[in-house]
């Protein structure tokens, strides 16, 4: 951890990262989840890899928006106020966007522009979500009984109706048997 | 559910809809339009309910149960939504308030999507921060991971079907090769992501402007 600097140092730090990055946050928060272990992982030592993938699985098992993994985040580097910045960070740039945008879309629905720039962002966000399931996947005890998780998890989603809470209370069990 | 939702295709406001049962039959007459404390506690009761994700949550309450919207306004307005950047319930919230109530309107509902989530969130982060190195907890937590994953994976997997469907019809191979390419990037070799962007977006919004 980092967490020997000042806290306005840290605070600062959080909020310039998560208001650049939710701004390149294609499709969804999710597609953000590679470049936020870069980051606080990688470049500021904020948490272990370990800590990130705990992270993320609390923030999956929290109800709430998918983003709140950020406000986990930022209380882990600076506390409270961690949380805070960072989660207002994470939305204000995107809201702002999005209240400007969804004010004047009446008038640019079905613009061409409009559609390419749309049908453009599919493949992104497809290549985003398929590296960040492989980034949470690559945790430090991620073994063959971790990778036979994700798999059933994915075909049992693909193929059957089962609410995903059933689909992490299994793989929970697995895990606390010791199994994993 | 862990998912991204893709930004709609083109000239088709009908957002991929993984869990919708909306009938297309006739809808009942629109409510009244909630006030501020209304929009409020609607989205915080969607986001308490939705457990890694509310979308399907927010479809019932706000189209079947409160009737504010029909269910293609709501498809129409989450399109939009997944195609700017950022969560897509934050937008989804910020453009439903300010629509029916302004900009307050819109705070009010951004307040209730984030505020009881967050309030949940530091709780968990403070239990964590005294139990997360109990083994049982972080096996249990590596096995909860590991399903998130393969929720991610059934996600690229629906979203890949459309795109892998007719490769080579049309000059469409640039979807599947911009996906890989994107994947490589940010998964593989984890480069900076507005770095990768800056160059692979703009190519991909090319591309799909002279397919057109």
């Amino acid at each position: 951890m980092n967490n020997d600097g000042s806290s306005l140092s840290s605070l600062l730090a959080l909020a310039a990262f998560f208001a650049v990055t939710s701004l390149f946050a294609v499709g969804g928060a999710n597609s953000a989840i590679p470049e936020i272990h870069r980051y606080a992982v990688d470049v500021q030592h904020w948490l272990s890899a370990r800590q990130f993938a705990d992270s993320f699985a609390l923030a999956q098992l929290t109800p709430g928006p998918n983003l709140i993994i950020v406000t986990l985040i930022g209380y882990h580097v600076a506390g409270i106020a961690g949380a805070v910045v960072a989660t207002l960070a994470m939305c204000t740039p995107t809201s702002v966007l999005a209240f400007v945008v969804g004010r004047a879309s009446e008038r640019f629905k079905g613009a061409a522009w409009h559609g390419a720039l749309s049908r453009g962002l599919v493949p992104v966000t497809l290549g985003l979500t398929a590296a960040s399931a492989t980034v949470i996947a690559s945790v430090a005890d991620y073994n063959w009984v971790a990778a036979a998780i994700t798999l059933a998890t994915a075909c049992v989603a693909l193929f059957m109706r089962v609410h995903p809470l059933w689909a992490f209370a299994a793989a929970a069990l697995i895990g606390a048997l010791g199994l994993i | 559910m862990a998912m991204n939702f893709p930004p709609g295709p083109a000239a088709d406001p009908p957002a991929p809809k993984p869990n919708s049962k909306v009938p297309a039959a006739p809808q009942p007459e629109p409510a009244p339009r909630p006030n501020i404390a209304e929009l409020f506690t609607a989205f915080a009761a969607i986001s308490l309910s939705g457990f890694g994700g509310v979308l399907a949550w927010a479809r019932r309450i706000m189209v079947e149960k409160r009737r504010w919207l029909t269910a293609e306004q709501f498809n129409e307005a989450f399109a939009l939504c997944a195609f700017l950047p950022g969560g897509n319930m934050v937008n989804f919230s910020v453009i439903f308030g300010s629509r029916l109530r302004g900009p307050l309107g819109a705070l009010a509902a951004l307040a209730g999507l984030l505020g009881p989530p967050m309030v949940l969130i530091t709780a968990v982060g403070a239990l964590y921060a005294h139990y997360g190195d109990l083994p049982v907890l972080r096996r249990m937590l590596t096995g909860v991971a590991a399903a998130a994953a393969g929720l991610m994976l059934a996600t690229v997997a629906k979203m890949a079907r459309p795109l892998f469907k007719k490769p080579f019809k049309n000059r469409a191979v640039i979807g599947p090769v911009i996906a890989l390419a994107t994947f490589t990037a940010i998964g593989i070799l984890h480069w900076p992501l507005p770095v990768v962007l800056a160059v692979i977006v703009p190519v991909s919004i090319t591309a799909a402007w002279l397919q057109s």
